[in-house]
């Protein structure tokens, strides 16, 4: 085993990723690896939508951010194989371009995590790039109706308090069952959204 | 539904902040508004940052690592043919076997393909200039591609950007997600780039290809190596304790 040759340095993914990482989304001749929806309608668990838009130092929306969420199914477990994936319909990461629809934002469809059994509320990894940031950022999405599992949740005891409603996606029935989250992030300002050095 | 074993609990070596960038730099102007001002909240990587996106070598197509071929339309692709190779590793020197890789580039005339690059330079009808490929079992990932030609930004005036392929990979982890750029040896904006000056002083090298005569393809293109190396695990399952 050979010593440490050092980490390849991070750099900005630019404004020009959407034809490589989101084609299909951006009507490309390409298609995409990953795309909005992380479960398909047979998968098990809660219907849920992801929606957000992200925002500069001066509140602007930023429209070129890569947005892409990973989390585990219903049942706190994760697909172990495409094939895996294939079977239970439940692929459990998503990735979108915030360029491509009407409110510059994302919107995920999948279904809601359930707790991966280790004292952890149910929640959704999320990473961040975009023209503007050298490295990749790492976040949380956790949910607004698990108070409970939210007040146990190591990760979020880690927050300073007021900083925590950064973290939180506030839900709202979804037309025809399920639930709709909205999750913001703010790069700067007030608001700035808790980004974890994971 | 069968029960999946859950990974071994492992650590991974720290993001090296030594060899990364900051969050915000003076000479890189987008990062004024868009980087965070406060600093990162540590946190072990858990199980669920462990984990990882599932793809298989179904999900990708014949010629995705050939950006020479991947969207002809009626011919070749104008410029320069190059091989760019190399391995994809961890931190302690381990390689990492079918992983994805994604890379997205200029054409030869510095143009991006994507709707909002205004420069005035032409489009290819032959070049996309987006490819993906995994590694194999050695770790070694090849493209097929065109040599990226340099393209003005507006950072700053006569702001240029060195020759660059953009490559994206997760490794094992999401954890060990790393998104970067590949430069080539000699181009002399790399002293004026204010992207890779940005990047530490010792590790502004990882970032530069090699030429290649190995790699080259006889009497088809150059060839360039460039190996990466993510954050992996400090210790193996098996020396696990």
């Amino acid at each position: 085993m050979s010593a440490s040759p050092g980490q390849t340095p991070s750099q900005t993914a630019g404004p020009f990723f959407a034809y490589g990482l989101v084609p299909s989304q951006y009507g490309y001749p390409f298609r995409s690896l990953f795309g909005p929806e992380l479960a398909e309608p047979r998968a098990v668990g809660l219907p849920i939508v992801i929606a957000g838009q992200v925002f500069d130092g001066e509140g602007k929306l930023i429209e070129d951010a890569l947005v892409e969420i990973l989390h585990a199914d219903a049942q706190g477990g994760w697909p172990r194989s495409a094939a895996d994936a294939a079977r239970t319909g439940f692929r459990g990461f998503g990735r979108m371009g915030t360029g491509s629809d009407a409110r510059k934002g994302f919107e995920f469809r999948t279904i809601k995590p359930g707790a991966i059994g280790d004292g952890q509320a149910p929640h959704v990894n999320l990473v961040l790039t975009m023209r503007g940031l050298l490295n990749h950022l790492f976040t949380r999405i956790y949910f607004d109706d698990e108070a409970e599992a939210n007040a146990r949740d190591p990760v979020l005891a880690s927050v300073p308090p007021e900083r925590r409603a950064t973290l939180l996606a506030q839900g709202a029935p979804l037309p025809g069952g399920g639930r709709a989250y909205r999750f913001d992030l703010h790069m700067q300002g007030e608001r700035e959204t808790v980004f974890f050095d994971v | 539904m069968p029960t999946t074993p859950r990974p071994a609990a492992i650590r991974l070596e720290p993001r090296d902040w030594a060899s990364h960038p900051p969050l915000r730099d003076p000479g890189y102007k987008s990062t004024s508004l868009r980087g965070p001002t406060r600093p990162l909240v540590p946190m072990q990587a858990s199980l669920s940052e462990l984990a990882q996106p599932v793809y298989g070598h179904e999900d990708l197509g014949t010629l995705d690592h050939d950006l020479t071929r991947n969207a002809a339309m009626n011919g070749a692709p104008l410029g320069e043919r190059i091989v760019v190779t190399g391995r994809v590793l961890d931190d302690r020197g381990r390689s990492i076997p079918h992983t994805l890789v994604e890379v997205w580039q200029a054409n030869a005339a510095g143009r991006y393909v994507h709707r909002i690059d205004q420069h005035d330079a032409p489009l290819d009808p032959n070049f996309l200039g987006a490819g993906r490929c995994l590694t194999d079992a050695e770790g070694r990932y090849r493209f097929v591609t065109i040599k990226p030609g340099a393209y003005p930004w507006r950072n700053h005036p006569n702001a240029w950007r060195p020759n660059h392929i953009h490559f994206s990979l997760f490794g094992q982890h999401l954890a060990s997600r790393l998104v970067t750029q590949m430069y080539f040896p000699g181009d002399p904006l790399l002293a004026l780039d204010p992207i890779f000056l940005a990047t530490p002083q010792a590790a502004r090298e990882r970032l530069i290809s090699r030429f290649s005569l190995e790699a080259t393809q006889e009497g088809h293109a150059l060839g360039y190596e460039f190996d990466i190396v993510l954050r992996g695990p400090t210790q193996t399952p098996m020396e696990a304790r």
